[in-house]
């Protein structure tokens, strides 16, 4: 109080000797508890943010804007989108730091170099020597540019991979990286596409037409589709038909989720068929949001794969302006680095702009999935096959596979062949066929065993290259999958214990962190592998938990390759006194 | 939403080779646990509010069918399921998790808590030690005064990330990171102390590892260091909700507090009530009873060190200070009559000790000059339910605002004034309730808000009455309840005519729009209820404000419904008791008219004395009659008018010029500070008792220990001055007193102390003792005369004072979280003090930056009663142009500066409307 105010009767100040508490050096708090967002970070990210009214399922896409137009998400800027969002700091924290593509930085901590070039660590890119590489860089690299691992960017064929930023470099060397790093960005770079008005010039849409005119039924066209054996193409092989109707006997409204975080090591297919002619997967799409009845259909596109997000950006825009898509909203989202999301209802999550976490199952997606409504989950290159498989019908589809295998598959065969690439032949081709179709093996190198569905398939020794590779069938006798039919080839040359290793480091990477088995479970693996001798007991308890106890199927299947490898590679599994 | 929900169908499973009844819905895990199988658990809180996540993976069990195995705490039940708790398959997946969990833990011996519910299950299943390699480590955090954060423990379960934010939705955890990377953070990974932490606790009582403590607890190792010895269930002894809870006593004195499944809290607690319970321990504790030093005059009462009273005070026995301080009453009485002496209750002390400080006053001092704090509180809140429905209680618990589609929350800051009852509404927030936060500041509850209207200070009646405005012009009221239940709509309807939003909109800067969304939401729900608090009722209007809350719950028939309601949050554990027991100058208990002569010779039959046939003083009337020389002796228990009351100069020189005080307390208060006798008390924790909440319920409270030194248990002291005052009691025990209040006290019918001894709590009304209490009341009718409610109308008053060129800013005064009332028990508890240990101003950036100053500089508030100096605070919540100054810091104190204008009908002082200028401190 102030000096000159007085008490009436004492003609003393009203202050008391002696704290309550005893306490000395009470320092008053300024402020309310915590971060306070300043104003300066409110009114950049407000400008950022240009007015748009705020949904909290965007929140991902906003911190892309953020990233992108800071080059990190600074704290600051954080406090100041909870604020606007009105979200709990911690959501926003928890949502940022889950994805790989986003930089956070307190306070006083350093934002990133202007540059950043990711050299993809995945098993076929280590197989082409990225990890060198990487180090290579890493040991040249000033402030101006960082060289950082990356998990499959999807160039498997294309190996070693690398990016800047996110734009691709395939068959990337030192020299060509450090030269990209020292020039200015390039722009982005569009693939030589079929766009919407050359695809309707060649017939394109005319399906679509008919289902929304009447002219050809909905029915119809599904019992055409269910006749067909076009199965989940993301991995899971359901079939596609049946998931429609199932879909379509939820109650509305109904929503659509079209996956496309091709994230599975090895696999690229989808990044292919995007490229090249988009709006076969768009119709695709469309018929099924006629058939099944969607109110809005969300694209997810891993942002690995900017490029195909600027066409389609660019060709959906173009569409908005037809009547074709009329009958549904279409929504495209953008990924941020997180293997994960292509599992469906990690996906969902983070469509919903949340952490990848996957959902437990029951309740499925197809009941409960976005914003809790019914929602049609469908892979990229699924969507892609249903307008050929509806103009051609179901046995100009099925009558191109084998006995038993009816349909054709695209499989992605990378590794150690000749000529990697993409084989679209029929389902239940084995890994010697496919070999074949790409030129053989390397020169110098000695067919040893192959990963037949991508990281979580497993590893088959070259004895097996006969099985067909398929859903189910002999593949799962013996602790494998197809997966998204993503092939790597493997020769004498390579350590399968090594190559499981990796795969080992890419799940612990790319875990969710949810459950124990996985979390933990993952990453003990990865220690354990890296150990002078295996214990080759534990690790086999520990997989059979994984398998079993795991909520998603990354978790369940992440130790295939190390089951397989203990399995079929005994001579590759260290013990003590043993060189790897 | 709906308060009935329909009866859950009975499905068959058969569990470990049992055919078993399971109820739809149930999970696994609950269906084991109902056959008496506990399946381990770590990430499953099996507790009300906490939803199953299925994480931790420590529960899984088989099912057939089922190509892996499945989380029991996650998955529900479904017809035929065949399970198998136990099989190998589930029992190897258990206790590998647990294998997994405990290789990253420090080793039993070393584990911060060895008895937490991860060391028991891994104990059970053998796995206490594990085969896998460590991770790396977390460093402790130890930044928060109350709670010890050892990450090293974590498990990642999320337990602590739901307490926070989907059970108390304080917003402060995070699971951040991926993958093995993935930890608990608090708000962006900062230490807990510097985040927004508002030390709930709920995180420490729901960890199950060890990695969230009371440091209390711990050793400087951050070991469990203390084992409580004994557990007492009692009740908090703060705020109004009522929260239950168990006083965790080692070597006689309390280590800490944990929540109980109470009806109100449901094992929630604040940071008041969890960690700040060492005040009974302090120091300052008044152990013997003291008398005044005849070299001491009061008038150089202050300043004193509460810790040395023996500057002013000489030490005394009972028997002395006892025969002092009732001659000094009775020797008044005598020479100047019963007019002359007044005597203040609290609503910090139980049932029993209100009933027996009024029954003194009233037979001993032979007056109704007796009052006690919630005439500055909620009087006027009282005033207005008294006279339009007859009751001046709540008319629904707060908790029937889960059924709610709309809530109302006005002049109330409940995040901070009652933070549990603010967790169940922003549940109900969440779970799709229309939540309108109606209040100058900005709040916590924002967040949850479908709209905040930040209105002008002092113009509450121009917003409501423009919301009656709306909803009677778009006839959106409920036609069918307002003509069967209510009288007075047509008075409303003309009064309010002319109150359009836009007419409105100008005196409480709302825009009509605005106005005009709330009120029809509010309108259109199927169930409303409206929450206020001090904001509403600290006005000379305030009576006003809550006849208009009144008309608007009436209009759209939002009374005696679940969800529905008015509920006026109590700010003191046992404000509703208390006035219940008839701690005001007006009211005998249950609210009877102590000038109604029936009524009155009812009391004098019972009490066997004549009684004073008017009404007495309020506590400010009080306070001047003193002041004039009218009021002479006073008896003041637990109360601390000398920090509470308006225009404290006056208010402390009234307190100087008593002839005789008598002030029964355990600390040396501001207010002792004037006594002529002061008597050591007893803390809440340290005496038997029973309280009633904010939704009418009546609590037992449990002595844990015993008062320290030669204090004693207030009716102990009370009776001994209640005989030497010639009133010859004899109660022996508290649970006498209720027995006798019971036979005055018609709301307790039903309710004996046996029966709150055996189930805690009871509301009342409450039929007979088999019956339970009625959360909601007044379904059918009210009671008053004609059985309906009434709506009476308000005019838009402008506050007592309003600002001008030389006092520019309103002042407005309040509680902080961490400080309840005047601080003379949360400034002696250590967490409290160190989360708040200063008095501040709070001061919008606009007018901080306008005198140039920075948060943290010092300040002068000057009013025209007085001016306090203190630092600033830079409050982002306040609107330019208002301060905010909180009364609980003696070393400024806000009511120098408050408006002792009284609301013409509560008698309720205006602590909400100052006019004030800011200076740099020794500018002024």
């Amino acid at each position: 109080m102030a000096a000159g105010h007085q008490n009436e009767q004492t003609g003393t100040a009203w202050q008391q000797a002696g704290a309550r508490s005893g306490k000395s050096g009470r320092k008053p708090r300024g402020g309310p508890k915590g971060r306070q967002v300043t104003a300066t970070a409110l009114a950049e990210i407000s400008a950022l943010l240009d007015g748009q009214s705020l949904q909290r399922d965007e929140l991902i896409e906003y911190l892309h804007l953020i990233q992108d137009s800071q080059g990190c998400l600074s704290a600051a800027h954080l406090a100041a989108l909870a604020q606007l969002m009105r979200l709990p700091m911690a959501e926003i924290w928890e949502v940022a730091s889950f994805y790989d593509h986003f930089d956070l930085i307190k306070e006083g901590e350093t934002p990133p170099p202007p540059r950043t070039i990711r050299v993809c660590s995945s098993l076929s890119c280590m197989l082409a020597g990225s990890e060198k590489l990487l180090a290579d860089l890493q040991a040249e690299a000033g402030d101006q540019v960082r060289y950082i691992a990356a998990p499959c960017l999807g160039a498997c064929d294309q190996a070693p991979a690398a990016a800047d930023g996110h734009q691709l470099i395939g068959r990337a060397d030192k020299k060509g990286l450090q030269k990209t790093a020292a020039g200015a960005k390039e722009p982005l770079q569009l693939p030589d596409y079929t766009g919407l008005d050359a695809y309707l010039a060649a017939g394109g849409y005319q399906i679509l037409q008919q289902l929304k005119a009447g002219k050809l039924a909905d029915t119809d066209a599904l019992e055409s589709l269910q006749a067909a054996a076009l199965r989940g193409l993301g991995g899971a092989g359901f079939p596609t038909g049946r998931k429609w109707s199932i879909v379509k006997s939820q109650p509305g409204p109904r929503l659509m989720a079209v996956n496309g975080d091709e994230g599975e090591p090895g696999t690229f297919k989808d990044r292919h068929y995007l490229s090249t002619d988009p709006h076969r997967m768009i119709e695709g799409m469309l018929i099924a949001a006629q058939i099944v009845g969607i109110e809005r259909c969300y694209i997810y596109m891993r942002d690995e794969y900017p490029e195909i997000i600027a066409l389609l950006r660019a060709e959906l825009a173009k569409l908005a302006e037809t009547d074709l898509a009329d009958h549904t909203q279409i929504i495209l989202r953008r990924g941020a680095g997180a293997y994960i999301c292509g599992e469906e209802s990690a996906m969902i999550e983070s469509i919903e702009g949340k952490r990848g976490l996957p959902r437990h199952r029951p309740p499925y997606v197809a009941e409960r999935g976005l914003f809790d409504r019914p929602t049609l989950v469908n892979n990229v290159e699924t969507l892609y096959w249903v307008r050929d498989i509806l103009e051609n019908g179901a046995g100009w589809f099925n009558d191109q596979g084998l006995p038993d295998h009816p349909g054709f598959r695209t499989y992605s065969v990378s590794g150690r062949v000749a000529r990697p690439g993409l084989v679209r032949c029929a389902a239940g081709s084995t890994a010697a066929e496919l070999i074949e179709a790409c030129g053989g093996m390397a020169e110098g190198h000695q067919f040893k065993g192959y990963l037949p569905g991508g990281a979580s398939g497993g590893i088959l020794p070259a004895s097996k290259a006969d099985l067909p590779l398929d859903f189910g069938g002999p593949l799962a006798e013996e602790g494998c999958f197809v997966g998204s039919h993503a092939v790597v080839i493997l020769s004498d040359q390579d350590n399968i214990w090594q190559a499981a290793s990796n795969l080992m480091q890419f799940f612990a990477h790319e875990s969710c962190g949810q459950c124990t088995p996985c979390r933990n479970g993952t990453d003990k693996a990865v220690e354990m592998m890296a150990a002078e001798e295996a214990d080759t007991a534990l690790l086999t308890e520990l997989s059979a938990v994984m398998a079993d106890a795991s909520i998603c199927g990354l978790g369940q299947a992440a130790a295939n390759p190390l089951m397989t490898a203990m399995r079929y590679f005994p001579e590759d599994v260290p013990v003590k006194g043993k060189q790897k | 939403m709906s308060a009935h929900k329909s009866p859950r169908k009975t499905l068959q499973i058969t569990l470990d080779g049992q055919q078993t009844e399971v109820q739809e819905g149930q999970t696994i895990w609950q269906a084991a646990r109902d056959k008496g199988t506990q399946i381990p658990h770590l990430c499953w809180k099996d507790a009300p509010g906490y939803r199953a996540d299925g994480n931790c993976r420590a529960c899984m069990v088989e099912i057939e069918g089922e190509r892996v195995l499945a989380a029991s705490c996650q998955r529900q039940v479904s017809e035929g399921m065949v399970v198998h708790t136990a099989s190998q398959r589930a029992e190897t997946a258990r206790k590998m998790v647990m294998e997994l969990l405990i290789a990253d833990q420090p080793g039993r011996d070393e584990a911060h808590d060895p008895v937490a519910p991860l060391w028991q299950f891994a104990e059970s299943q053998e796995t206490e030690t594990s085969r896998f390699p460590a991770r790396s480590q977390a460093a402790p955090d130890s930044s928060h005064p109350a709670i010890a954060v050892n990450m090293d423990a974590c498990i990642q379960c999320g337990l602590c990330v739901r307490a926070c934010r989907e059970v108390q939705v304080n917003d402060v955890i995070g699971l951040a990171g991926r993958g093995a990377d993935a930890h608990i953070v608090f708000d962006f990974g900062d230490d807990m102390g510097a985040s927004t932490c508002v030390g709930c606790g709920e995180c420490v009582q729901a960890c199950p590892t060890g990695a969230l403590m009371p440091k209390t607890l711990l050793d400087e190792g951050q070991k469990l260091a203390i084992t409580p010895d004994r557990q007492v269930s009692s009740v908090c002894p703060y705020c109004g909700v009522g929260c239950q809870l168990t006083f965790q006593v080692k070597d006689e004195k309390i280590v800490a507090v944990s929540g109980r499944p109470g009806p109100a809290n449901q094992s929630r607690l604040c940071v008041k009530g969890r960690y700040g319970f060492d005040y009974i321990h302090n120091p300052h504790r008044l152990t013997q009873p003291l008398i005044r030093r005849e070299d001491v005059p009061k008038s150089a009462s202050l300043p004193f060190d509460p810790a040395n009273p023996l500057t002013h005070f000489r030490p005394a026995s009972w028997e002395e200070a006892l025969e002092l301080a009732a001659g000094g009453l009775n020797q008044i009485k005598a020479e100047h009559g019963p007019a002359a002496l007044s005597g203040f209750g609290s609503a910090k002390g139980s049932n029993e000790e209100a009933y027996l400080v009024q029954k003194l006053v009233r037979t001993g001092f032979a007056t109704n000059n007796v009052d006690h704090c919630t005439r500055l509180c909620h009087a006027s809140s009282v005033a207005a339910l008294l006279e339009n429905i007859g009751s001046g209680a709540v008319t629904a618990s707060f908790s029937q605002c889960q059924y709610s589609d709309a809530i109302i929350v006005i002049g109330a800051n409940p995040s901070v004034n009652h933070p549990v009852a603010a967790s169940f509404i922003k549940n109900a927030a969440v779970g799709g309730a229309d939540l309108f936060v109606l209040d100058p500041r900005g709040q916590a509850l924002d967040r949850y808000a479908s709209e905040s209207l930040n209105f002008t200070p002092g113009s509450d009646v121009a917003l409501l009455n423009a919301m009656i405005h709306v909803i009677i012009a778009e006839q959106l009221y409920d036609a069918a309840y307002v003509a069967s239940h209510t009288e007075g709509f047509e008075a409303l309807k003309s009064r309010t005519e002319a109150a359009s939003p836009e007419a409105m909109s100008p005196i409480c800067g709302i825009a009509p729009d605005r106005i005009r969304k709330v009120a029809r939401s509010f309108a259109r729900a199927q169930a409303g209820m409206i929450f206020w608090g001090m904001g509403v009722s600290q006005h000379t209007h305030g009576t006003d404000n809550a006849r208009c809350l009144i008309s608007l719950a009436l209009l759209t028939g939002n009374v005696g419904k679940p969800g529905a309601g008015l509920h006026p949050l109590r700010g003191q554990n046992n404000v509703q008791g208390a006035s219940d027991a008839g701690l005001i100058p007006m009211f005998f208990p249950d609210y009877q008219a102590v000038d109604d002569p029936e009524i009155r010779s009812k009391y004098e039959n019972v009490w066997g004395h004549k009684l004073d046939p008017a009404k007495g003083l309020t506590v400010v009337e009080i306070t001047h009659a003193a002041y004039e020389g009218r009021i002479r002796g006073m008896y003041i228990m637990g109360e601390n008018p000398a920090m509470s009351d308006p225009d404290q100069n006056h208010a402390r020189a009234a307190l100087a010029r008593l002839e005789h005080l008598v002030v029964q307390d355990i600390f040396l208060t501001e207010t002792a500070a004037f006594a002529d006798v002061v008597l050591p008390a007893s803390a809440f924790p340290e005496k038997d008792g029973t309280v009633t909440n904010t939704d009418r319920r009546v609590q037992m409270g449990r002595q844990a220990i015993d008062p320290p030194g030669d204090a004693r248990q207030d009716w102990w002291i009370i009776q001994e001055l209640a005989n030497r005052m010639g009133l010859g009691w004899s109660y022996s025990h508290p649970r006498d007193v209720f027995a006798e209040m019971r036979l005055v006290m018609p709301s307790l019918t039903g309710i004996t102390w046996d029966r709150l001894e055996r189930e805690d709590a009871v509301t009342y009304p409450c039929a007979d003792e088999q019956s339970s209490g009625q959360d909601i009341i007044f379904a059918d009718s009210f009671p008053t005369a004609s059985g309906k409610g009434r709506m009476t109308p308000a005019d838009v008053l402008p506050p007592d004072e309003i600002p001008d060129a030389d006092y520019p800013l309103v002042l407005s005064t309040g509680r902080l979280l961490e400080h309840w009332h005047t601080g003379s028990m949360t400034r002696r508890s250590t967490v409290l003090d160190a989360l708040e240990p200063a008095a501040e101003v709070h001061v919008s950036a606009a007018d901080l930056a306008a005198m140039q100053a920075q948060a943290g500089d010092r300040l002068e508030v000057v009013t025209r009663r007085g001016s306090i100096e203190l630092a600033a605070r830079l409050d982002p919540n306040l609107p330019a142009g208002m301060i905010f100054v909180p009364f609980c810091f003696w070393e400024a104190p806000a009511n120098m500066l408050t408006n002792p204008a009284l609301d013409p009908y509560g008698k309720i002082p205006e602590l909400k409307f100052a006019a004030a200028r800011l200076a740099r401190a020794g500018q002024a």
